[in-house]
């Protein structure tokens, strides 16, 4: 039970991160389907950052550096999408599909060259950070507690405060809504939208590393991140484009994913003989019905997927 | 403009020049990847993944080659005509690889536990793909869920769900993950090859499917640009309202879109799985890449059915071509990186064509008016398609 507590709660700080980011992206009025793509940079950012630090380093200059690189990876990244979709006009769609795809294959190409360069004979895609790793984590008896669980936490209650309560996240909100009449008091939607795009690389990219280091020790870049993003990206539909509520839907969908991986230990569960597969399906199969029932009246930002043009009324 | 025939403002040649300049980009970045890994061998390993199968000795194993790479190109041909078929009439439709995965599942399943013939295996195929497009089509057209996202849930949906109806005792190989292989289970559901093979030294997943896929092209060509039928889903897709005012079924037709932007992305698969080529790997946890390479050769082929074919082929050329370099120096994901570069950059496909019509207006008139070639939205969608 423990584990599956423990387990619960790292998947559901994951879907929380990522899926903020999404909405604070959406709420700009950018669609952001990259969220898989920067989760895989940030997981990059971070794996390497703990891969390359030397091994007496302390465990503070660990979490900090390993968390801020995860960051900046994954912020970088996301101007990808920022400059094609805000400053080109872009199709939003495509470019999020270019970003999931192109993110797997650097990732991929970036440590399989830096595995060979380190050693001619290793072609694999993979990162190993037994050691590092364990700086996240703190034992209060057999729960595995890992500080990023209180980030999502901090972050969450930070989500919600910037959305609602400051002039920065309204007029954020505004331009998801109406660009035009926000642009019409003067506020500047190009740079409102960078600025969504830009939270959104930040949380992705730290959602990517919470989520690697969340049960393994080692993480093989060829697969990306698993479709933790898309998951993600169910969260806060599921969630309704509100901080609070996706907070919920995180911990539903995070207790769906750890049945997959611990429902064997679970005696009644066990005795139900369902394959793994069918805890897997069923975050999907929920969102969808959700959204069938939830989208004639769907809170999702108005003006999202369209790129915004001064010069259009 | 029949004074220039070869006017740079003709839309296909427009569409032809911006896709290569896609391409040159996407292969320029790719081969500075190659030099900061290693410049001594980075000029040898971009010409192999270009040339892929020319860079084999012999004739006969280029031949072959050729052949496996066809063998390929014909179901990504099909996922990309799902998507270009769904564009065309205005959906985006992101869900192919679940439709995809359908049309593996019930085609390997009908050939493997029902042991039926590979005709009823392939149309099958193309019926469980038409369903689960029906179904992003319907929850769009009755429930406004949009088709993007509805697309992706059932992509990892109909995952889960194809890993664990191909593992059962009936289909599945039991020493090993992937499904039984067609040779040994049901040689009756292996698309004949009909002395295709010959021409390509033997290969044996030279078969049928490639010419139908071309086939396939030419039919979507002609239901988009000649009939009516395609002309009543290209209205719904500009203006859904306007489409109902004139009379015809909004609803259904997107429904029916989707249903055959579906089938042909499950017919797709089973012109991979039942050549032979590959068996399903029942514990993959991931979306097959098939699909998504679809979109990139749906944009680079210019959005149209005949340069698609094109397109396809040259995604998948690299994409081999990539397997073939010299792996203990370059990662071979660099073709992935390669033709994911490429699809990022078609998204910048309408901003070259504004500033290419901008030069040439420029150049006409010595001033910066660009009212004479209107490059808007919409005319990503419309043009290529027509003439």
């Amino acid at each position: 039970m423990v584990l599956l507590l423990q387990y619960t709660i790292i998947f559901a700080s994951v879907l929380c991160l990522v899926a903020l980011g999404g909405c604070f992206s959406e709420h700009s009025g950018v669609i952001n389907l990259g969220l898989e793509g920067i989760m895989v940079m940030g997981a990059l950012g971070g794996a390497v950052t703990m891969f390359l630090l030397p091994a007496g380093t302390s465990k503070i200059v660990i979490v900090l550096a390993t968390t801020l690189f995860a960051i900046l990876v994954g912020m970088l990244y996301s101007c990808l999408l920022a400059v094609a979709c805000i400053n080109f006009k872009a199709d939003q769609t495509l470019i999020g599909t270019a970003m999931n795809l192109l993110a797997t294959a650097a990732a991929t190409v970036f440590v399989r060259a830096m595995n060979t360069s380190i050693n001619p004979d290793n072609v694999s895609s993979s990162i190993q950070y037994i050691q590092p790793k364990k700086a996240f984590l703190k034992y209060i008896g057999n729960f595995e507690f890992n500080w990023f669980m209180i980030m999502a936490v901090v972050l969450l209650i930070a989500s919600w405060f910037v959305l609602y309560k400051t002039k920065f996240g309204l007029r954020l909100m505004a331009c998801g809504e109406n660009p035009q009449a926000a642009d019409s008091v003067g506020i500047n939607v190009y740079k409102m939208r960078w600025a969504g795009v830009l939270i959104s690389g930040f949380l992705g990219g730290l959602g990517g590393i919470v989520y690697i280091t969340a049960g393994v020790s080692e993480w093989k870049f060829e697969m990306g991140v698993a479709g933790f993003g898309f998951l993600a990206l169910a969260v806060m539909i599921f969630g309704q484009w509100k901080p609070t509520n996706i907070a919920l839907a995180a911990l539903l969908f995070g207790l769906f994913r750890a049945l997959s991986n611990v429902y064997t230990g679970i005696p009644f569960l066990k005795a139900l003989n369902l394959p793994s597969t069918v805890y897997n399906m069923l975050p999907y199969i929920i969102s969808i019905i959700v959204l069938a029932f939830t989208s004639k009246n769907s809170r999702a930002p108005k003006a999202e997927g369209i790129p915004y043009d001064k010069g259009m009324r | 403009m029949k004074d220039k025939k070869f006017s740079l403002k003709n839309p296909a040649l427009q569409s032809i020049l911006t896709s290569l300049l896609c391409i040159v980009l996407g292969l320029l970045i790719g081969y500075i990847v190659l030099l900061m890994i290693n410049p001594a061998g980075a000029g040898t390993a971009i010409k192999t993944i270009l040339l892929n199968f020319l860079s084999r000795s012999s004739q006969a194993a280029q031949m072959k080659a050729l052949g496996n790479t066809l063998a390929k190109t014909a179901p990504l041909l099909m996922c990309a005509l799902s998507i270009c078929f769904c564009y065309k009439v205005g959906l985006f439709n992101i869900g192919a690889p679940g439709q995809y995965e359908a049309g593996a599942c019930i085609g390997l399943y009908a050939a493997l536990a029902w042991h039926l013939n590979w005709v009823i295996c392939l149309i099958l195929a193309g019926l469980a793909g038409a369903i689960v497009g029906a179904i992003s089509g319907a929850l769009k057209a009755y429930r406004n869920v949009n088709e993007v996202i509805s697309g992706i849930m059932l992509n990892w949906i109909m995952l889960y769900l194809t890993n664990m109806i191909l593992s059962g005792k009936k289909v599945k190989d039991p020493a090993s993950p992937y499904t039984i292989k067609l040779m040994s289970g049901n040689k009756g559901a292996l698309i004949p090859s009909a002395g295709l093979n010959a021409l390509f030294a033997n290969n044996k997943t030279v078969t049928l499917a490639i010419p139908l896929a071309i086939l396939f092209a030419i039919l979507i060509w002609m239901i988009l640009a000649k009939t009516k039928f395609g002309y009543e889903l290209k209205a719904t897709g500009y203006n859904k309202e306007a489409a109902k005012y004139a009379g015809m079924k909004e609803k259904q037709n997107i429904i029916i879109t989707l249903a055959i932007g579906g089938a042909l992305a499950g017919i797709g698969a089973s012109f991979l799985f039942l050549t032979g080529y590959q068996e399903w790997s029942t514990t993959q946890t991931s979306v097959p890449m098939m699909g998504f390479n679809g979109i990139a050769a749906t944009f680079l082929g210019g959005l149209h059915p005949i340069g698609t074919i094109f397109a396809s082929f040259f995604i998948q050329s690299i994409t081999d071509g990539g397997a073939l370099i010299n792996k203990s120096v370059y990662p071979s994901q660099i073709s992935d990186l390669i033709s994911s570069i490429i699809i990022y950059l078609c998204g910048f496909v309408l901003f070259f064509k504004y500033a290419l019509n901008t030069w040439i207006s420029k150049r006409d008139k010595g001033g910066p008016n660009v009212n004479d070639v209107p490059v808007t939205n919409d005319d990503a969608k419309k043009e290529g398609g027509d003439k």
